[in-house]
């Protein structure tokens, strides 16, 4: 048994992660008691998870050594920019050249939370704070920057006669789809949103767990959260906005017609 | 003809990813009157319509608006001056008058009363639901909407399509009365009555191709047998 001292420095120690795989296993014996089907599935994840967990801290302790240029992490940064705007432009597919776009979101969404959150001083600007808040500003802002463009997608197709009654009226392209991706930002930005009301009432958020777990005082761990979630809401609502005008302006035309947009097969 | 045509079409051709829409179409569109294009669905005459005011390109040949080529124009500016009237009438959310407010939004009182006038409306059109309105008076105020902005020539996609036997004849008397103030139109059906009604100029579309150009009242007598099948009435769409 860890003492408390122990415990509230958050050292898990292998022993005790090992100890943790008894939830895999209820996960296990659930699954086949229900006859899902997903053992073999669930079995994969938690093998992946442990070693890109385990290779991701080996990085990270490489990294945020005191001892290492802060331009290590930079570069780190600039990394995670790179691999999101990959991701974004092969989940969303159907928007053609779509990774300039999600890098320039990217790119706009780490100057806008990172100047504020460093130029203001609210963290200090070292290794241990910047790899990890740039990582929570990206990976919450990627799954709302795919929404935001296939949503872009779904409704300017769905809605052609209407986009088309506007260009027909003399509208340009971008005032003519203007309707259509506000209601894509704002579907994609809706669930941030409600995370952000839900705080503290719904679900205590990870960050301020671990703090909490990790022997913080729970004030402090608030404060901390609090900043973290409006630096993802500012983020995500600078990437969906980039994006949501980015895919827009892809789908037409420089003489303002709006490209075919077949409906995926099946649908 | 002797008048500089309104549109000329020139060996022109548009490819899809379905197939060819219009094959090496070649036609003058005269700068008056009503001339109507006729054809069963999938014909092209609808495509033929979309190149008016570059809701289209060809993928080969060349379009002329009044004696200059359509890719001279700017886009937004030739579509204001070549409104259109789609077949479903599309009306934004709002009322009446936002809608016609989305094609000029500096509209003052008068000029929204006289394009609703123009279109067989009132005044009182103006602060009614877009939502609320039935299908004859739905496609008047798409109709208003594209006055609004003084066009210089009027396309119409098969108007009157999803209209009942009323509204239709309302909607075929004001294009009658728009074409004789001096708006020409160009007007897309497959009814062949109603070319016969308004119609000063048709040509008949087949495929892609254009099969017949003639006055008012012509039709052709005889011809290959899938025209002369859609003549009689039995390929209308």
């Amino acid at each position: 048994m860890p003492t408390d001292t122990e415990f509230l420095a958050g050292d898990v120690d292998f022993v005790g992660l090992a100890a943790s795989l008894v939830m895999v296993v209820v996960a296990l014996i659930l699954s086949r008691w229900n006859r899902l089907g997903i053992e073999q599935s669930i079995g994969v994840a938690v093998a992946r998870a442990l070693v890109q967990l385990l290779g991701i801290g080996a990085v990270l302790a490489f990294i945020l050594d005191p001892d290492r240029s802060l331009a290590l992490s930079w570069a780190w940064v600039v990394v995670m920019v790179f691999f999101a705007a990959v991701v974004l432009s092969r989940r969303a597919g159907e928007v053609p050249g779509l990774f300039p776009i999600g890098l320039a979101a990217f790119v706009a969404a780490a100057i806008v939370t990172l100047g504020v959150i460093f130029g203001l001083g609210i963290f200090p600007l070292e290794a241990r704070a910047l790899v990890p808040l740039a990582g929570m500003m990206i990976g919450n802002s990627m799954n709302a920057t795919v929404v935001v463009a296939r949503r872009v997608v779904e409704e300017l197709r769905d809605k052609r006669d209407e986009v088309e009654a506007r260009l027909a009226l003399g509208h340009s392209s971008r005032r003519a789809s203007l309707p259509y991706v506000r209601s894509a930002i704002r579907t994609a930005l809706t669930p941030q949103v409600e995370t952000t009301k839900g705080v503290g009432l719904v679900f205590l958020p990870g960050a301020m767990t671990g703090l909490i777990l990790a022997g913080v005082d729970p004030v402090d761990a608030v404060k901390v959260q609090a900043a973290i979630m409006f630096l993802i809401l500012g983020s995500v609502a600078t990437t969906t906005t980039v994006v949501g005008f980015g895919a827009a302006s892809r789908l037409f035309t420089p003489d303002h017609r709006l490209v075919a947009l077949e409906r995926p097969a099946g649908t | 003809m002797d008048q500089e045509p309104l549109f000329r079409f020139d060996a022109v051709t548009v490819e899809g990813s379905a197939g060819t829409r219009l094959r090496e179409v070649t036609l003058d569109v005269p700068a008056s009157g009503i001339t109507t294009l006729v054809g069963p669905s999938g014909s092209g005459k609808s495509t033929l319509l979309r190149l008016c005011n570059r809701l289209e390109v060809p993928t080969r040949g060349r379009v002329s608006y009044r004696g200059r080529e359509l890719s001279a124009f700017d886009p937004l500016e030739l579509r204001r001056q070549v409104g259109m009237v789609f077949q479903r009438p599309v009306l934004f959310a709002g009322t009446v008058r936002d809608n016609l407010a989305e094609a000029d939004g500096d509209a003052d009182i008068r000029r929204l009363t006289d394009a609703l006038e123009r279109a067989a409306l009132d005044g009182s059109f103006l602060d009614r639901p877009a939502n609320e309105l039935s299908g004859g008076e739905a496609q008047r105020v798409c109709l208003a909407r594209t006055l609004i902005a003084d066009p210089d020539v009027l396309v119409m996609d098969e108007p009157t399509s999803s209209l009942d036997g009323q509204a239709v004849s309302r909607l075929e008397q004001l294009g009658r009365r728009l074409a004789d103030d001096g708006i020409p139109i160009v007007w897309v059906t497959h009814d062949l009555g109603q070319v016969g009604r308004i119609a000063d100029r048709t040509a008949i579309l087949m495929n892609g191709s254009l099969r017949f150009v003639g006055g008012r009242g012509e039709l052709p007598a005889d011809g290959d047998p899938a025209l002369m099948r859609f003549l009689e009435g039995a390929d209308a769409d």
